[in-house]
């Protein structure tokens, strides 16, 4: 879905310079409606790629309203290197599909970089054509460590957590609270790549920490009943319900768990905000690890939070705040860098180079597989009683890592993850 | 042996619930030959009015109404559009309905917004009964009265009443119908308004169950396909018995093998095909020949 409307005003060169796309492309443009010329040199072209239906569908629309308010707010700045800002954005549909759409935002909009994708299906196949054409790509919602690992290139920067952040940062507050040793684990994994990376990531944590993972089901995305799994886990009798689901399929699980009743606990390898919105407060309970979260109390962060509900009448969840950030960390490195040249930029960010990412610590990004280092945090599922609003549904318990501790001891080792940038 | 035992008592109630959706899309077809490929965007609506019409009127009331409101939803498109469309080469309705599917998911997303809507089990439905070590939910029992009693109802209106009489006839042959002096129109636009309503309960009930979001009906509706396919389009009880097929098959594949328990039903369908191509009980349509 093109997304981007262009109005343009033709002149007899513009419209020789076009005749090669066509009369239809002419009218299109005259009409108002998606333009299919060439984009104007003068602009900073941004590509925005995410899943727009199905079961990402919900985060995928986050994503877009946070790289939308993202680019109105550089524009009302001034743009960057005072240059007005163009948003083209593209449904990435799946992973047969994502890596063309790349390709056409490269190739066709000439866009100066590309931001977005949640699917690590998707991502993967993203990252391999921005790395084919020389394009810097700002990765924002794909948990899988091989992204960060295998998959890992020189174009291709993380700022969503990967699966051995999410899996430690909840992980090592289970275990200090005794939830991990001599336990035993029921999981459900989503049965595609970023599933199998973080059953892979969690079983591992849990067993190097004592724990005992009885059963690990894969089940397809999208999956309308849970009632079959249910009944297993009613059966297994285990301490823990450990979900490694992703997007709508963590809201269907929850609301059919409750309907069942069961006494066992639920944690997991990835919480999503919007999911756990969607589920509604009597659904869910326990502690969870969170990204980001719109209670976060810093100054930028509320301010953030307070532009998005007056553009869009909600808060923003842990997906917008990524794509936002994607746009602005690329913003901030091209007015540092003064120039939109890929490797001067790449070489800005391996440098060091801190940003404000709307957390009480500054983010600064890892040479050595490009991710994102930052804080995490430990969040708690409030009563109902203590909810300001229906959004208000978590408390945050603790910054992890804490406050003393060096960011690099949630992100996976090299051991862990090897990267080869090649 | 308990366990195998109790996923198919499980899965029983669930394909209960596949039965009512597909009902709904193989009484469609059978009269008016239209494949409605905008079953889940009336399944959608159906989830999206009861949350709404719940705010207002509380869950029992709100239950009642949203088929009705989908029903009457569904003449106004069967009468506006639908009928110019009957006679005519059959992938215009396809494209019709293919078309409708989208604007309908569309037109939530831009009145509701993408995000998940919470929507909780009503207290008084909430709940769980225990059989020896069964264990059912009081909320799914209760789709289990709902569906058999809607397809007990709608097996009394199809069978023992005029209307249904005159539906048959339509089915067999629509042209001998009109000669016998019975315009067939309003007949056309109930049928396909009972067939969008049955959606739209199917999706009232689902709204505790699943994420409320516009593309909520996208997956569901394809197994309700194949559930038509499988029992044979036009064949009332072939589609409940291949309704609760499916909804055991996918408990039992869930049991010995979970990652094959979404496509299993798929693997089944082709089996059947390649032996049965009409379906298990499929009928044989003389204006499809």
């Amino acid at each position: 879905m093109q997304n981007h409307v262009k109005k343009e005003n033709l002149t007899r060169r513009q419209i020789l310079k076009t005749s090669l796309t066509g009369a239809g492309a002419i009218a299109a443009g005259t009409l108002g409606l998606p333009s299919l010329v060439t984009a104007g040199e003068d602009t900073i072209r941004v590509g925005h790629i995410t899943p727009r239906s199905g079961f990402l569908g919900t985060l995928g629309d986050y994503g877009f309203r946070g790289v939308n308010l993202a680019v109105e707010e550089l524009n009302a700045a001034g743009g960057i290197l005072g240059r007005e800002v163009d948003l083209f954005s593209e449904d990435s549909v799946g992973s047969a599909v994502a890596p063309t759409k790349a390709q056409k935002l490269i190739e066709k909009r000439k866009v100066h970089f590309l931001v977005g994708e949640i699917s690590s299906g998707s991502g993967g196949g993203i990252m391999a054509t921005a790395n084919r054409l020389k394009t810097l790509y700002m990765q924002t919602g794909c948990n899988s460590d091989a992204l960060r690992g295998e998959k890992c290139n020189p174009y291709s920067f993380h700022i969503e957590a990967g699966n051995t952040m999410y899996t430690k940062t909840i992980g090592n507050w289970q275990n200090r609270a005794g939830n991990v040793d001599g336990k035993n684990f029921y999981m459900l994994t989503a049965d595609y790549a970023f599933g199998h990376d973080l059953a892979r990531v969690s079983t591992r944590f849990l067993t190097e920490n004592g724990g005992n993972v009885m059963a690990n089901e894969l089940i397809a995305t999208g999956t309308p009943d849970y009632s079959p799994y249910i009944l297993k886990i009613k059966a297994a009798a285990p301490d823990f319900v450990y979900i490694n689901l992703a997007g709508g399929d963590q809201t269907t699980f929850l609301k059919q768990y409750k309907e069942f009743g069961l006494p066992f606990k639920v944690s997991g390898g990835v919480m999503d905000t919007a999911g756990f919105w969607a589920a509604g407060i009597e659904s869910i309970t326990g502690y969870w690890q969170s990204l980001w979260y719109h209670g976060m109390q810093t100054d930028t962060s509320q301010a953030f939070t307070k532009a998005f509900v007056e553009k869009y009448k909600k808060p923003p969840e842990n997906q917008a705040w990524g794509d936002y950030m994607g746009v602005k960390i690329m913003a901030a490195a091209m007015e540092e860098a003064k120039t939109t040249d890929p490797d001067a930029i790449i070489g800005l960010l391996e440098s060091g180079m801190d940003f404000d990412i709307l957390k009480p610590r500054k983010g600064t990004f890892r040479k050595s597989d490009h991710s994102l280092l930052q804080e995490m945090f430990v969040v708690k599922v409030k009563d109902k009683a203590d909810m300001a609003d229906k959004w208000d549904i978590f408390e945050i318990v603790e910054a992890s890592p804490g406050a003393n501790e060096n960011l690099d001891v949630i992100q996976p080792t090299q051991a862990e993850n090897a990267c080869n940038m090649g | 042996m308990l366990m195998l035992f109790e996923q198919i008592l499980n899965g029983l109630l669930v394909g209960s619930y596949y039965t009512l959706l597909a009902l709904g899309l193989s009484i469609i077809f059978s009269l008016g030959g239209v494949v409605n490929l905008a079953h889940g965007a009336f399944y959608a609506v159906g989830a999206y009015l009861t949350v709404l019409f719940t705010d207002i009127l509380g869950f029992g009331l709100a239950f009642l109404i949203t088929p009705a409101v989908v029903g009457l939803i569904g003449i106004a498109i069967e009468a506006l559009f639908l009928r110019r469309l009957y006679n005519k080469d059959p992938i215009l309705t396809l494209l019709f309905t293919f078309g409708l599917a989208m604007s309908g998911e569309q037109a939530l997303r831009l009145i509701f917004g993408a995000s998940g809507i919470p929507f909780s089990i009503p207290e008084f439905l909430s709940g769980q009964l225990h059989v020896g070590d069964f264990l059912y939910s009081y909320y799914r029992l209760s789709i289990l009265a709902v569906t058999s009693l809607s397809i007990a109802g709608l097996w009394i209106l199809f069978n023992k009443t005029s209307f249904g009489l005159i539906v048959r006839a339509g089915v067999a042959d629509a042209e001998m119908v009109r000669v016998m002096g019975i315009s067939v129109k309003p007949i056309l636009s109930m049928v396909f308004a009972i067939g969008v309503g049955l959606a739209a309960v199917a999706g009232s009930m689902s709204a505790s169950l699943t994420g409320v979001q516009p593309a909520m009906g996208n997956d569901i509706v394809t197994v309700a396909f194949v559930i038509c396919v499988l029992g044979g389009l036009g064949s009332f009880w072939g589609v409940v018995f291949a309704g609760l097929l499916v909804g055991i098959l996918k408990g039992v594949t869930a049991l010995y093998f979970p990652p094959a328990a979404e496509g299993s039903i798929y693997a089944l369908m082709v089996l059947v095909l390649i032996f049965r191509p009409r379906g298990m009980f499929g009928v044989k349509f003389e204006r499809l020949e």
